[in-house]
């Protein structure tokens, strides 16, 4: 008998992952005929869900026999994981398959926000150089101190990076990691007055929404920089934008926003802030990973065999 | 020593132009209209000239200041001043080395961070409101690709330390092979270029440097490599780099410095696989200061009379 996947795609991302088409037969309630899906959804025990396609308990009403949903993103802020506890449901995520790109992201736009290189590229082909002279000072990266909120897998490899940058870390996540010798702190208030750089990487849950705060970001300082490759509710983003534009902190790099494809247009004009449009993770060869990744989460449902990637459900 | 006139060649850090005026008498050689003779009726008084990467002391300058002494370059590199000539009259010179190591290190990784992910092309997307048209495309991952250092010294190991962090395997070319590294040795740089993806100048400028990433380079790095320089403008040959650029003959590049600076390319203005910085390696308020520092530093200590902190010659 054929693995039969219901393949979930609401999400605004028209993305497809052949390596899994020619293993498993999807059963797509966007594209199937009436009389074949709804014999089919009855039964259907696994869901891979694309993108950001909400999985709620509207959604695990509609396929009874659900057992495992398997996500295809590290963050899984879109699927209601207290709803998959209390059905006995086991979820997947992307495992590591974005983790090395994520980190590297979260480095370069760390730098590119110090060190201006979006800010002073634009000086250049604005023809600029030549007439103005001099591009403004900008601010040093090595050395500096470093606060990573969520030292999960890219929180790890955003650490090691940046040792090499001779900057310190240190971190809040919800409890001290054991194998961590970094030093830890209980709240990430606490953090961000102990450091110059925030770097948000953080799983975005009900706890976690808003928990860069308006005071977490001054504690940061008027040079205090915040990088959030994480997830833009993680950010009370408002009130944010209020502390760049009115100068009290020193400079942002964000690759997520709370309302994307929305972009607050007052950080336009802000020579000391990089946008970027979430593509932390968007190389060909993560892709390829998180394909492998699946593949194996779903292979290993039908065979009874441990998930390769399984989140833990509190 | 307020007596002691220093020219200073052009602008290039105000805290050090206000701490020279403050000490010594300055002359702002960028100022003077007429700098033949103002030369002539100044020549008795000067006896430090302050240069940098942009502008320095060349034979026809030092032959007009009999009275020189010294030459402090803000700036690491000396391929502005004409060294033989100093030491021929016995002229010292001074430059910056170790405290711009790490900013230009940083800005290194930087720049391949911001040309394989597309960090700036990113934040063009964005400011132009194209986010809601679509995504961007996928970028081209850093993680783990091979980087090649022409120079392996402060800067070139600093790079390489760097690197090293996100798993990128190291090689490099200089003029000999170093005892005390692990890093893969190429004799040429062309087997370099043709064993690496990314490419890093980090190797002073000399006349045998000069254009040593000419069309052959380019063309073994390849249409998937990138070429980062923060060396000196002339140690590419902007040309062919362009052409080589623009045909798709090479991937991508990453340049903080040009041939003929302040003037880019304006050919390089329109093309989305470049980053395009001015100059601004060791740019940061840290190390500016500590650079002006050393140099007023040499500058103290040789007019009492006590050992050079940074001396090259």
């Amino acid at each position: 008998m054929a693995s039969i996947v219901l393949y979930l795609n609401n999400s605004a991302k028209d993305i497809t992952f052949p390596l899994l088409e020619d293993r498993f037969q999807f059963l797509n309630p966007n594209t199937s005929s009436d009389s074949s899906f709804s014999s089919l959804a009855g039964t259907v025990r696994i869901l891979l869900c694309v993108a950001n396609s909400p999985v709620n308990s509207e959604t695990l009403d509609k396929y009874p026999s659900l057992e495992c949903v398997v996500g295809s993103t590290t963050g899984l802020n879109h699927i209601d994981l207290a709803e998959c506890r209390r059905r006995g449901i086991r979820v997947t995520n992307a495992g590591d398959a974005f983790a090395d790109d994520a980190a590297d992201y979260a480095v370069g736009l760390l730098i590119d926000t110090l060190r201006r290189i979006s800010a002073a590229d634009r000086f250049v082909r604005a023809g600029s150089w030549a007439v103005k002279g001099l591009f403004p000072l900008s601010y040093k990266v090595w050395g500096k101190r470093v606060g990573i909120a969520g030292m999960g897998s890219i929180g790890r490899r955003i650490s090691k990076r940046l040792q090499a940058f001779g900057c310190s870390i240190a971190y809040n996540s919800r409890k001290p990691k054991a194998n961590i010798s970094f030093p830890f702190y209980a709240s990430v208030q606490e953090l961000a007055s102990n450091v110059d750089i925030l770097v948000v990487c953080l799983a975005l849950t009900n706890e976690t929404r808003h928990i860069i705060t308006r005071d977490v970001m001054k504690a940061l300082g008027k040079e205090g920089i915040i990088v959030n490759i994480g997830r833009g509710s993680l950010i009370d983003e408002k009130e944010m934008v209020k502390l760049l534009v009115k100068g009290e902190i020193g400079g942002a790099g964000l690759d997520v926003f709370e309302n994307e494809p929305v972009v607050p247009q007052e950080l336009y004009a802000l020579g000391n802030v990089v946008l970027s449009p979430h593509r932390g993770g968007a190389v060909p060869e993560s892709l390829l990973r998180l394909q492998e990744i699946m593949i194996a989460n779903i292979e290993a449902f039908f065979a009874n065999k441990p998930l390769l990637s399984e989140i833990e459900l509190e | 020593m307020e007596s002691i006139g220093v020219l200073m060649i052009c602008p290039m850090n105000s805290y050090l132009e206000q701490e020279l005026d403050k000490r010594f008498k300055l002359f702002r050689y960028w100022n003077i209209p007429q700098t033949q003779q103002f030369l002539k009726e100044n020549s008795n008084s000067i006896r430090a000239v302050v240069g940098n990467s942009m502008a320095g002391a060349d034979a026809q300058l030092i032959e007009s200041l009999p009275k020189l002494e010294i030459v402090s370059s803000f700036s690491v590199g000396l391929d502005k001043i004409d060294l033989n000539k100093c030491k021929e009259k016995g002229i010292r010179v001074t430059n910056t080395p170790d405290v711009l190591t790490e900013d230009v290190a940083d800005l290194a990784i930087g720049l391949m961070l911001a040309v394989l992910r597309r960090l700036c092309e990113c934040d063009r997307y964005v400011r132009k409101g194209l986010w809601k048209t679509g995504d961007f495309k996928l970028t081209t991952k850093f993680t783990g690709k091979s980087v090649g250092i022409i120079g392996l010294g402060r800067i070139g190991t600093a790079i390489a330390k760097r690197a090293e962090a996100f798993d990128c395997p190291i090689s490099y070319y200089s003029r000999s092979e170093k005892a005390d590294t692990n890093y893969k040795y190429y004799p040429s740089v062309i087997d370099l270029a043709s064993n690496c993806q990314i490419l890093v100048v980090a190797c002073s400028l000399t006349p045998e440097t000069r254009h040593i990433i000419n069309r052959e380079v380019i063309d073994a790095l390849g249409p998937k490599g990138v070429l980062i320089n923060i060396g000196r403008g002339p140690h590419v040959d902007e040309a062919e780099l362009l052409s080589a650029l623009v045909e798709g003959r090479l991937g991508g590049a990453g340049l903080d410095v040009f041939e003929n600076e302040p003037e880019a390319p304006e050919e390089l203005f329109g093309l989305d696989n470049v980053v395009l910085l001015p100059h601004v390696g060791s740019g940061t308020i840290e190390t500016r200061t500590a650079m002006a520092d050393l140099v007023l530093g040499n500058l103290e200590a040789h007019f009492l009379n006590k050992p050079l902190l940074t001396p090259v010659v």
